[in-house]
């Protein structure tokens, strides 16, 4: 039986343990915030963190996650007002919003590693994640805005 | 020909060529919502209060105007607003009920969004593709708007005993103004419901000048919250009680069929449940599904896992041999003589033979796929003979109609819900997936998600075109372009639909090639024939990306030849300030607007290479390795230049510094998602010529995810996109925002390789051209 901690909360499971933790999440958690977007972790819409770190939930194995802390967009922050959040809301960032929470995550992640990251650093911690709406603009400036305080 | 003049939806187009006929029902169900305005009553017709026509009565369905249709208001005050077109991203979902909120003087945060399930005959047509929403409906929810406001008007007037002329709706409230006394929308709403409906001619409609939301670009999409928690509901997030989850190997050949599939390997892995066969329709198979085998698990990577291990035989059928190198070389030589003219003005082979220069350009542009983010998903629950679709579709209204058609039930039969898609592009006016998940839901007796991969997107797709495009210019000895020959060929859109189909379409046609706008005396446009071996389908901006790259391209080419500024060389080819005269064009297109309302006005055409030059400071000098370039493009009825700035490396890597839009849509509800549809546009411009390519052999599409047909990332970005929106004059009918940024990108970009490097791109994607 494998066991992981979601969001804080701990899930079980004792299925296949190879299944990907994207479809874990979202299939039989129910936490569909974590979106598919390739399934061989070339577009960065399933991104989560693992630990704090950033981690594609589509080529990651239920198994390679047993003991260990999951968190997902559902659970970046209480109210949903993480830094990180509240400027993608104040640059009007998405267009589709699908890949938005995958960005998210990534840019979250970036900033515990790197709380001021320069214009280089952030499109480079950015660049596996695709927008196909096109709003890198944006998340770039809003980036910019968590980095500096919302 | 004439087919699919009035839409670009599959019914206007089954209409032209009597494929079947549309099916109209004239009985009206009440909206149910709750609160004060509901409504039993038939559907007004279409006012006469529009300032000016547009094609909306011409979509299938046509416009419903009815505020009972669309409002509602709780006790509490709060007003819902149905939203009956989809969300892609363009923000339409926000934008057409706050112009309802506008004019009825609500206070948008007391507001509710509601989306609208698909049904054309309650709410009008529904198809939200072809950059049309806020054309097609500005006027008619203003309208709503306006009647939901004078129906309160008139409850609050006899609440207070006094004539209607001394209320005044503002804020939410109705106010008497000689007694200061105040009735909030709460208070009023059931007895507004009783209120007539206002005539549409009786209706007064707010000053502009009066305008809170309109225009102003302050309000937020009602979805951004969500979107940024996870909260937000995309087809893929739908869940039911006891889905199953399936995806489906499909033929690899389209118009392939399956022969015979062993699922023992299958029906092993852990949480596989059921295999079993689908259904496909024969080619061209219209928006049905392809068919092929379903592995039905208790989660999708079970099922995609199960699917990895079937072994499947396939007949390829009569598309197995497409393969993209040799058909490219069909394309040339069919451009490379002569095709049917469709477009014909003086005499273009006498004034070639006397020109003193003529330039030649070939260009070619490949096949590529929409991949939204969200791949193709729908989950699907057919109990007896009613089902209940939940997609994410551009098309809500058609979707339920090909499900009746599909399980052979009645319409009413059919519920739409229609998610948030995440994206769109076109690829999600066409609905095989929710038909694919309304099949296997039926067979199964269980609600049932269909699933694409990336690798089925790609290799499914309704691809954009593949043609090649050659314009000869012939100049005089003044250099003066005397002779214009544009031949296009590619396969078309209609193909998909009818077998035999060998020319563009009239709507293909019509983005770009025979409504080339240039002041020139002779002007031939042909349209060599093409035989399809792929579904295509439209692609944002559709035939617009190819026709508008090779005429832009070949203003460049004229340029360096003449040894003149692109700008200058631009706007001298558009000439003169005038309306054009395309009444020697047969069927002209133009969007499906009436020409009236929606010409082709250079003067609009020159105003915006003119301001995006000023702004965008064309002729600044720029470091070595540095280029600009320009285009400009009438699609979709609105008017965008763009001037890009490249710099190219010794070893031929290109970025993009600085990207400047003009456009000209006329009337606007919201430039903040004007500007951020058009900073999309650059990168997807960008990212479809730098990299967009789908290739066939045997049949089949080579490539499969981001890995083979990549999309451009952060890093690769333009620097910066700015956007340049012309003040519409009054009562400028609006055009369209979502797709016109496209067409121009990719020729300004490689207009400024040219002046960058001297090299010339004219076949695209760019790939390694470039480099040394």
């Amino acid at each position: 039986m494998i066991k992981v901690r979601i969001n804080g909360q701990e899930q079980s499971w004792d299925g296949d343990p190879s299944l990907p933790l994207l479809w874990f999440l979202r299939d039989e958690v129910g936490l569909t915030g974590t979106k598919f977007g390739c399934g061989i972790a070339a577009c960065g819409a399933c991104t989560v963190m693992v630990d704090k770190a950033a981690t594609r939930a589509c080529i990651t194995a239920v198994s390679d996650v047993d003991g260990r802390d999951v968190t997902t967009i559902e659970g970046l922050h209480p109210t949903g007002d993480h830094p990180v959040q509240k400027a993608w809301r104040q640059v009007n960032v998405p267009q589709c919003g699908f890949c938005q929470a995958g960005q998210i995550m990534q840019a979250a992640a970036l900033l515990i590693d790197n709380p001021k990251p320069s214009h280089d650093q952030i499109r480079e911690a950015m660049s596996g994640n695709i927008c196909r709406c096109g709003c890198y603009q944006r998340i770039e400036n809003a980036i910019h805005l968590a980095s500096t305080g919302v | 020909m004439n087919i699919m003049t009035d839409s670009k939806s599959l019914r206007g187009f089954q209409k032209h060529i009597g494929i079947e006929n549309v099916s109209r029902r004239s009985v009206v169900k009440a909206l149910g919502l709750a609160g004060g305005f509901v409504l039993a009553a038939p559907v007004l017709s279409r006012p006469a209060l529009a300032a000016y026509e547009t094609g909306a009565d011409k979509m299938p369905h046509g416009v419903v105007i009815d505020p009972r249709v669309f409002v509602a208001i709780a006790p509490d005050g709060t007003v819902t607003i149905l939203a009956h077109r989809a969300e892609m991203g363009t923000g339409v979902r926000t934008s057409l009920p706050l112009i309802v909120a506008e004019e009825m003087e609500a206070d948008w945060s007391r507001v509710r969004v509601e989306q609208a399930h698909g049904d054309e005959v309650k709410y009008g047509n529904q198809d939200t593709d072809g950059s049309r929403s806020t054309r097609h409906y500005l006027m008619p929810m203003r309208q709503i708007g306006a009647s939901a406001r004078a129906m309160l008007e008139a409850a609050a007037a006899k609440r207070l005993g006094v004539p209607v002329s001394e209320v005044k709706a503002v804020n939410h409230e109705i106010v008497h103004g000689a007694s200061g006394r105040k009735l909030g929308f709460g208070e009023l709403a059931a007895d507004a419901a009783k209120e007539a409906v206002p005539s549409p001619a009786s209706l007064k409609l707010k000053d502009a000048k009066d305008f809170r939301y309109l225009g102003k670009g302050a309000i937020s999409m009602v979805d951004l919250r969500d979107i940024t928690v996870g909260a937000a509901r995309y087809g893929a997030d739908v869940r039911l009680p006891g889905m199953k989850y399936a995806v489906i190997a499909r033929p690899p050949v389209t118009g392939g069929k399956l022969v015979s599939f062993d699922a023992s390997e299958a029906t092993k892995v852990s949480g596989v449940e059921k295999v079993m066969e689908v259904q496909g329709w024969p080619w061209p198979s219209k928006f049905q599904p392809l068919g092929g085998v379903a592995v039905i698990a208790r989660n999708t990577g079970a099922a995609i896992k199960g699917r990895a291990a079937l072994k499947i035989t396939w007949d390829d059928g009569a598309n197995a041999k497409y393969e993209s190198v040799a058909y490219r070389a069909e394309l040339e030589d069919a451009a490379r003589k002569p095709g049917l003219v469709v477009r014909k003005e003086g005499d273009v082979d006498s004034a070639l033979k006397s020109a003193d220069k003529v330039i030649t350009g070939e260009y070619y542009l490949p096949h590529f796929a929409h991949v939204s983010m969200e791949p193709p998903v729908a989950v699907a629950d057919v109990k007896g003979d009613k089902a209940e679709i939940w997609a994410p579709v551009q098309s809500p209204g058609g979707t339920r109609e090909d499900v009746a058609k599909t399980l052979g039930i009645p319409e009413d039969n059919v519920t739409v819900n229609v998610t948030l898609l995440g994206g769109g592009f076109g690829r999600k006016s066409k609905c095989d997936y929710a038909l694919e998940a309304a099949l296997l839901s039926k067979a199964l007796g269980a609600p049932v998600k269909v699933q694409w991969t990336r690798e089925d997107d790609v290799r499914h797709d309704f691809l954009h075109t593949v043609s090649v495009e050659r314009i000869e210019a012939g100049l005089d000895k003044n250099g003066k372009v005397i002779a214009w020959r544009h031949r296009s060929v590619a396969p078309s859109i209609a193909s998909t639909f009818a077998p035999n189909t060998v020319h563009e379409a009239s709507f293909e046609l019509g983005m770009g090639l025979v409504d080339m706008p240039f002041e020139i005396a002779n002007i031939q446009c042909e349209n060599p024939e093409a035989t399809a071996h792929t579904r295509i389908g439209w692609f944002r901006s559709v035939s617009n990306i190819p026709h508008a790259f090779a005429v832009q391209s070949m203003v460049g080419e004229i340029a360096h030849a003449t040894g003149r500024d692109q700008k200058d060389m631009l706007l001298e080819l558009i000439g003169s300030p005038r309306i054009i005269d395309l009444s020697s064009v047969k069927d002209l297109w133009n969007y499906g607007e009436p020409y009236a309302s929606y010409p082709i006005d250079t003067a609009r055409l020159r105003r915006v290479v003119e301001l995006v030059a000023e702004k965008g400071e064309w002729g600044r000098s720029v470091p070595k390795g540095h280029g600009l370039g320009i285009a400009v493009h009438r699609s979709f009825v609105s008017y965008i230049a763009t001037i890009v700035e490249v710099a190219v490396d010794d070893k031929g890597k290109l970025t993009v510094p600085r990207v400047d839009t003009a456009i000209d849509c006329g009337t606007y509800v919201n430039p903040e998602r004007i500007q951020s549809q058009l900073e999309g546009c650059a990168i997807m411009g960008l990212s479809l010529a730098k990299y967009g390519e789908i290739t066939f052999k045997d049949g089949k599409v080579q490539q499969g995810n981001f890995d083979d047909f990549p999309l451009l990332r952060i890093d690769e970005a333009p620097l910066v996109t700015n956007v340049h929106i012309v003040p519409p004059g009054p009562d400028t009918p609006p055009s369209g925002v979502g797709e016109p940024g496209l067409p121009p990108f990719a020729p300004a970009l490689i207009n400024a390789i040219f002046a960058a490097t001297g090299k010339r791109i004219r076949n695209l994607p760019i790939g390694k051209q470039l480099e040394t």
